[in-house]
């Protein structure tokens, strides 16, 4: 740890912005919300490099920009090599002494597709180079930005305008990709898992992995209205649905010790997740029973990860 | 005192980094470039260079930490070649339009398949229109003195582009020649600490590389494309600086026995030296033959190659590269549309050759001379001719 960690809680959130208002983010998006959260708990000392993805559109179209930090586009796959790349550049330059010391945030941000498709390999080799800096995938389970096509990150049974439900498909016929055990398998310093409708927790957790040394990824839920299909006004609420259910448990694991923020004695029916969003609207009871084993399975295999680490 | 010292080119250009104290080195290894990271990772490991030394997993990550340590105000290198090249192509767009001078030398190499590991311009032709300033060498004393030069003017606060260094892949990178090192003080002299004027940092928050909707992202290549071709200016001055610290000059076309002559064979890199030698015993012979050793590629000396064919009767241009259903080699092709609205202007002779590595010997370049003329006789010309190649070829699957 670098410095003394302090949680965040009601009246300890900062009132300044870093993330302004007059980007063109949908309404009622989880994701804009989980990024001014993540910012606000960073604060003004960081550098952060964005992959392609709606982040990006919506915050730094020519000629206006919402970002009040430094901040830098590349690619859609290399966000990770690029922000590795600042934090050894940051690194030199300081022990050459053309820099004065400094306790600079280096911070990855990409959505799911960036993350765990296409970016899969550049985020890999970063962690493994040991770099210090922080990687937040903002997960919306597909390609919001160009329209809602499946990514690997999409969950199953989801219709996707790639893999749409109809008359022979249910849609997604894969399980979504696990990103954060993949990390995890990377033994780096801190792995957490988070989303909007729990504030607190988001902030501590991203305020956590920019303050550890070495790699850290946090893994944040983010309910998009428009890919998902269901009611402007309801992202929080999905949000705390999918954890109350176990499809997105919030947990963490420093240095391989696993920890659930969030534990619930029982969880919710799966279906209650499901049904307010249209993208699993044609999803027949079938289905959602299989949905349900999964998530009682991984959930189950969780717990015990935990458990190991309980004493 | 400068030294004269035996060095392959490959280590010639990592000594070049080293003495530009570079920061940054991110790499990936690929044959024939292995020499010149190798040998910065040794130097690193030795103490003999302080730079952060990145083995990152690809060619791709390879150019992409570039950006950020550039971003940030590093002197940042790499070395790449063929596929490597071709792996990091989407990332060098990037670079030039961000304005990160990233340095990086290029050991060119043929592409699959069949898989290559020999040289060709390939790699070269295909990063063409990337928008990096591109320079070839002949000789081992180049790949060194155009290294540190890249260093020099792509860092330039009037400049502020990437620059390629390309060698010839173990035609050249794997050569060992004799090569003058100069003094740490001369270098130091020649080339200033880089100072990024828009580094990123929180004290003066800025955002880089904002998306580009189609009402401003037009205006914005073209700001590029002026400023690439407005560097040209500070590329000559480059140059003149280093001869003037170092006694070696260079130019961004180079004639070699021009006067007078009405027919030129026009080459890059490496084999520029092996066709002078044609073109002395061609010479000798009483033939009134020279050659243009071409030396910056881009932003392209228009100009001054139109000053020097302004009275030559037959240009022959050798490529080494095919563009597969185009008008012959993408160098030839290039000049011939450079010329073509040129009221007096030679017969543009495009020939193609040692492709994948085959060698081409100092006959090699005395036939190219001949048929060059020959073709160029003939009133309809064939797109190209090529040199080198073995029997009677037909498509690859054999049908007619």
């Amino acid at each position: 740890m670098k410095e003394k960690f302090i949680k965040f809680g009601k009246n300890l959130v900062t009132t300044e912005e870093f993330v302004a208002e007059g980007h063109s983010f949908c309404s009622g998006c989880g994701e804009v919300l989980a990024l001014r959260l993540a910012c606000k708990a960073l604060g003004r000392n960081v550098i952060i490099a964005n992959a392609t993805g709606c982040i990006e559109v919506c915050t730094s179209p020519l000629p206006v920009t919402s970002w009040r930090v430094p901040w830098m586009h590349t690619l859609f796959e290399n966000v990770a090599a690029t922000t590795s790349g600042i934090e050894a550049g940051l690194k030199i330059l300081t022990r050459k002494g053309r820099m004065p010391e400094r306790d600079i945030t280096c911070v990855a941000i990409a959505g799911d597709g960036g993350t765990s498709d296409i970016g899969i390999q550049a985020l890999s080799g970063a962690f493994e180079r040991n770099h210090d800096f922080l990687y937040l995938c903002f997960d919306n389970e597909a390609y919001m930005n160009t329209g809602i096509q499946r990514s690997s990150s999409t969950p199953y049974g989801a219709s996707t305008t790639t893999v749409p439900a109809g008359k022979f498909s249910i849609g997604q016929t894969t399980w979504k990709k696990n990103m954060a055990e993949i990390a995890i398998a990377h033994n780096i310093p801190y792995v957490a898992t988070a989303c909007p409708s729990y504030p607190f927790d988001l902030m501590n957790k991203v305020k956590k992995g920019g303050e550890v040394t070495g790699p850290a990824y946090v893994h944040i839920f983010s309910p998009c209205p428009t890919g998902w299909r269901h009611a402007s006004d309801l992202a929080i609420e999905i949000g705390r649905l999918a954890v109350e259910t176990g499809i997105f448990p919030l947990y963490e694991v420093e240095n391989g010790r696993y920890k659930l923020n969030v534990d619930r004695p029982k969880l919710r029916p799966v279906e209650e997740y499901l049904k307010p969003q249209g993208r699993f609207r044609h999803l027949l009871d079938g289905e959602i029973e299989k949905i349900q084993d999964h998530v009682n399975n991984e959930y189950a295999k969780l717990k015990a990860k935990v458990a190991c680490f309980a004493a | 005192m400068s030294k004269r010292v035996g060095l392959e080119a490959s280590h010639a250009a990592a000594e070049a980094a080293r003495m530009a104290d570079v920061d940054i080195i991110a790499a990936y290894p690929i044959t024939p470039q292995t020499h010149i990271p190798e040998r910065l990772a040794e130097m690193v490991a030795d103490g003999e260079l302080n730079a952060a030394y990145m083995p990152v997993e690809s060619e791709h990550s390879a150019m992409s930490a570039c950006l950020g340590a550039a971003a940030v105000g590093a002197r940042t290198f790499t070395a790449t070649g063929g596929p490597g090249l071709e792996y990091m192509h989407n990332v060098l767009y990037v670079a030039s339009s961000m304005r990160l001078p990233v340095i990086m030398t290029v050991a060119n190499r043929a592409l699959s398949a069949p898989l290559s590991i020999w040289g060709d311009h390939s790699d070269a032709m295909g990063s063409r229109d990337t928008g990096w300033i591109q320079v070839f060498c002949q000789n081992s004393q180049e790949a060194f003195d155009m290294t540190l030069w890249a260093f020099r003017v792509g860092e330039d606060s009037r400049v502020l582009f990437p620059v390629m260094v390309h060698l010839d892949g173990f035609h050249l990178t794997h050569v060992t020649e004799p090569v003058i090192l100069p003094e740490q003080e001369e270098v130091d002299r020649f080339l200033p600490r880089f100072h990024y004027p828009f580094a990123l940092d929180p004290d003066k928050p800025m955002t880089h590389g904002a998306f580009g909707p189609p009402d401003i992202y037009f205006e914005a290549k073209i700001a590029q494309e002026i400023a690439l071709r407005k560097s040209k200016a500070v590329i000559i001055q480059g140059f003149d600086e280093f001869g003037d610290i170092f006694g070696r000059y260079y130019h961004p076309i180079e004639p070699y026995k021009t006067e007078g002559a009405k027919t030129l064979l026009l080459t890059m890199g490496s084999f520029s030296e092996t066709a002078k030698i044609a073109i002395d015993i061609k010479r000798n012979e009483g033939e009134s033959v020279g050659l243009i050793n071409l030396r910056l590629w881009r932003p392209f000396p228009l100009e001054e190659l139109r000053q020097v064919v302004k009275n030559v009767e037959i240009l022959i241009v050798f490529d080494r590269c095919i563009s597969f259903g185009g008008p012959g080699g993408p160098v030839s092709s290039e000049i011939r549309a450079a010329l073509y609205n040129q009221k007096e202007r030679p017969r543009v002779v495009s020939i193609i050759g040692s492709l994948g590595g085959r060698d081409m010997s100092v006959k090699d370049f005395e036939y190219i001379i001949d048929r060059g003329r020959e073709v160029a006789k003939k009133d309809s010309q064939e797109l190209y001719e090529t040199v080198g190649i073995r029997g009677e070829v037909t498509d690859i699957r054999g049908l007619k």
